[in-house]
């Protein structure tokens, strides 16, 4: 699977080019199944350089109130863990890296060495893991390894200088730095944690860190590109879907713009 | 093949809160610093003679602890084994919940923080929290799902009126489980002055030892009343399951007689054969819900499925790990008790005993009633972990109770228990 992109690659990119890699988030299955799909192509061709494929959870405790709704819809229209892996196949055959962001019990049911090779084989690049720190980590660790994946865990302001060194050895690909001490969904202010957090990380490791929560626009993604290697954004991608219902084609015109503004954002920083 | 030799008991699990294949911390990464600081800190204070004395000083003098041993000899009659309950109904706020929650009250102030949150499904944890709150000079904030906030109308009464705020929950299933990973979200942004009352043995270490040893005087004191009382200690200790902090402060006390059988009675609902049921550990499901790794009701993509219990306290698709733990290694048995059976106890406890049972606990004196004609003669110790009061509801609904309002439709006067609802009648010979 050597010719399967890597997240690291990407960072490697965009920091060639003098600037930050731009992270977008949506789930499988929303608004459907091919809808997503599209929104995620356009989403690649508008700018993002990796791409997350959310896959939907009964309970998403690290989840605001717009992600909740985008991940229920798509439950509710009985997205599989299945489709979760088409979707990836469908957005990494665009060439950019795909990775899968999930809580743990689905892959766990699913089974962790399945799931490693049916995301390999459909060219995904690795998972990130909100509610799987690597303490509890040793099978998907094992997994991962076998099969080339990423290892993407997340770090928070919170995070003890030991637990910063312990999780970001385990990673691979890059770590994912939640900005703030909240849940997913886009702010209006940035946050002052985030700045500090990321150069804690970068005391205890060279992986590329990605900085996610909050972020909605162009100006939020320069201010975070300015001490980051990359930009994560999710909810604000979800609620130009929702506001756009059933009008697909706005909806998608509105995640161009978004997109265009926030890799400009990134060039910016 | 099965191992043979003995289990630990009740297990003090390792530093990363394991009992063996269950328990854990499947929780974010932002959660760890505190979870590490809370296991520090609440072991630090058990340690505490000043801790554990002012500990037991609350559930004295406020809380009605210990609370009695009652030889039920009209119920054992019937019931052809003796039967002695636990009253744990008769202690402040109605329930075996005001041990838990007094204790990580405290220790919240321990540790220096002035906000505490709580999830509650049919409000009895809600109310015993913000019970805690006002008595220790807290603030609290419940999380209660829509569903049943509109179905426990009266709860959030008392929760406010005891100075809490009660935030409805509309995400998921707009129940329990949803109140529950409300709770967590707040948690997350407020960490840093703000402790989780957990309100039951599950859920991310340090919570399912933490709940069970502030939970464990009920075990403790159960087996030193029943030994004066018989002069024995019973043949099986008997209690309900839902996330399961009765049953296991019960089986705490009697883990290390080997003699005693642990039972613990889980939520049929309809059926264990029908979708509509909570019945968790039957169901033997490995996975992961609410920060810990166990069993629970799952698709088979690993979506948490709806429980249904027309008990609200036992409607959850978890169970605590280290009643997992137990089930596995065969320390501990469990039994699924259905609606219909559940309600059937609860009323004949209240025809032959004048107690009328919370329908959580009611669970359990089926199961014993169960045990009894099973091992006739035997000793039973049931904890009746609360009273049935706030039940009254459900059981109008049931029994037909009650209806005291001229209504033209409705053809029938309202009868006693039992008739026209599919059961036996109370006071019928029972099978």
């Amino acid at each position: 699977m050597s010719d399967r992109p890597s997240t690291s690659s990407a960072f490697a990119t965009a920091r060639a080019e003098g600037r930050a890699a731009l992270v977008g988030y949506l789930p499988a299955g929303f608004p459907d199944l091919e809808g997503a799909v599209q929104a995620m192509r356009a989403m690649v061709a508008a700018g993002c350089d990796v791409i997350e494929v959310g896959l939907p959870y009964s309970d998403p405790v690290m989840d605001g109130p717009t992600i909740q709704a985008a991940a229920q819809q798509a439950l509710e229209a009985g997205t599989r863990t299945a489709d979760v892996i088409r979707t990836v196949e469908a957005v990494a055959a665009t060439g950019v890296p795909t990775v899968v962001m999930t809580y743990w019990n689905p892959v766990e049911r699913y089974g962790v060495d399945r799931f490693a090779r049916d995301l390999a084989n459909a060219g995904g690049a690795g998972l990130i893991t909100p509610d799987l720190v690597p303490d509890e980590a040793e099978a998907w660790v094992g997994a991962a390894d076998e099969h080339h994946l990423d290892k993407i865990f997340l770090v928070a302001p919170s995070s003890t200088h030991e637990r910063l060194a312990m999780t970001t050895a385990c990673c691979r690909g890059f770590v994912y730095a939640t900005a703030v001490m909240g849940v997913t969904g886009a702010r209006e202010s940035s946050s002052d944690l985030a700045g500090p957090l990321v150069a804690r990380v970068r005391a205890v490791t060279d992986l590329p860190v990605g900085v996610g929560l909050g972020v909605s626009n162009g100006d939020q993604a320069a201010g975070v590109a300015s001490f980051a290697d990359g930009v994560i954004v999710g909810s604000a991608f979800v609620r130009r879907l929702l506001d756009a219902g059933a009008d697909r084609a706005g909806g998608l015109a509105s995640l161009e713009r978004l997109t265009a503004e926030l890799a400009e954002g990134v060039r910016r920083g | 093949m099965p191992d043979l030799a003995p289990p630990p008991a009740v297990t003090s699990p390792g530093a990363d809160g394991r009992f063996g294949r269950f328990g854990g911390r499947m929780m974010p990464e932002a959660l760890m610093a505190a979870l590490d600081e809370l296991t520090v800190a609440w072991l630090d204070a058990m340690q505490d003679p000043a801790f554990t004395a002012e500990f037991e000083r609350m559930l004295r003098d406020y809380a009605g602890v210990p609370s009695l041993l009652y030889d039920a000899t009209r119920l054992s009659e019937r019931a052809g084994a003796r039967i002695l309950l636990k009253r744990e109904d008769l202690n402040h706020t109605g329930a075996h919940k005001i041990r838990n929650v007094l204790g990580q009250a405290l220790l919240t102030k321990r540790m220096g923080k002035h906000r505490v949150i709580a999830e509650t499904g049919a409000g009895q944890h809600g109310v015993a929290a913000a019970t805690a709150a006002a008595y220790l000079g807290l603030d609290c904030v419940v999380y209660m799902g829509e569903v049943d906030t509109e179905r426990q109308a009266l709860n959030v009464a008392r929760m406010h009126l005891l100075g809490a705020e009660v935030v409805a929950v509309r995400s998921g299933s707009r129940t329990l489980k949803d109140a529950i990973n409300e709770a967590i979200r707040d948690w997350v942004s407020s960490v840093d002055h703000t402790a989780y009352l957990f309100g039951t043995a599950a859920g991310p270490h340090p919570f399912p030892s933490m709940v069970r040893d502030f939970c464990r005087g009920i075990g403790d004191e159960a087996r030193a009343q029943c030994l004066q009382l018989t002069g024995a200690l019973p043949d099986s200790a008997v209690a309900c399951v839902g996330g399961g902090s009765n049953a296991i402060g019960l089986f705490a006390g009697f883990v290390d007689d080997e003699s005693v059988q642990l039972v613990g009675c889980e939520a049929a609902g309809d059926g264990v054969d029908t979708m509509r049921h909570a019945a968790t550990i039957y169901a033997r499901q490995f996975g992961v819900l609410h920060g810990a790794r166990t069993f629970v009701l799952q698709d088979e993509d690993g979506q948490t499925k709806e429980s249904h219990s027309i008990s609200a306290g036992l409607d959850y698709p978890g169970v605590g790990p280290e009643h997992a733990y137990l089930a596995e290694s065969g320390r501990a048995s469990y039994r699924p008790i259905t609606d219909a059976q559940a309600m059937d106890a609860f009323s004949l406890l209240a025809r032959v005993e004048g107690i009328i049972p919370a329908i959580e606990s009611a669970h359990a004196v089926a199961g014993a009633l169960e045990i009894a004609a099973e091992q006739p003669g035997s000793t039973i110790l049931v904890n009746l972990s609360g009273r049935g009061d706030k039940d009254m509801g459900t059981a109008i609904e049931w029994f037909g109770l009650g209806a005291t309002e001229p209504d033209d439709d409705a053809g029938e006067p309202a009868g006693p228990p039992g008739e026209g609802s599919g059961n036996n009648a109370p006071g019928e010979p029972q099978e």
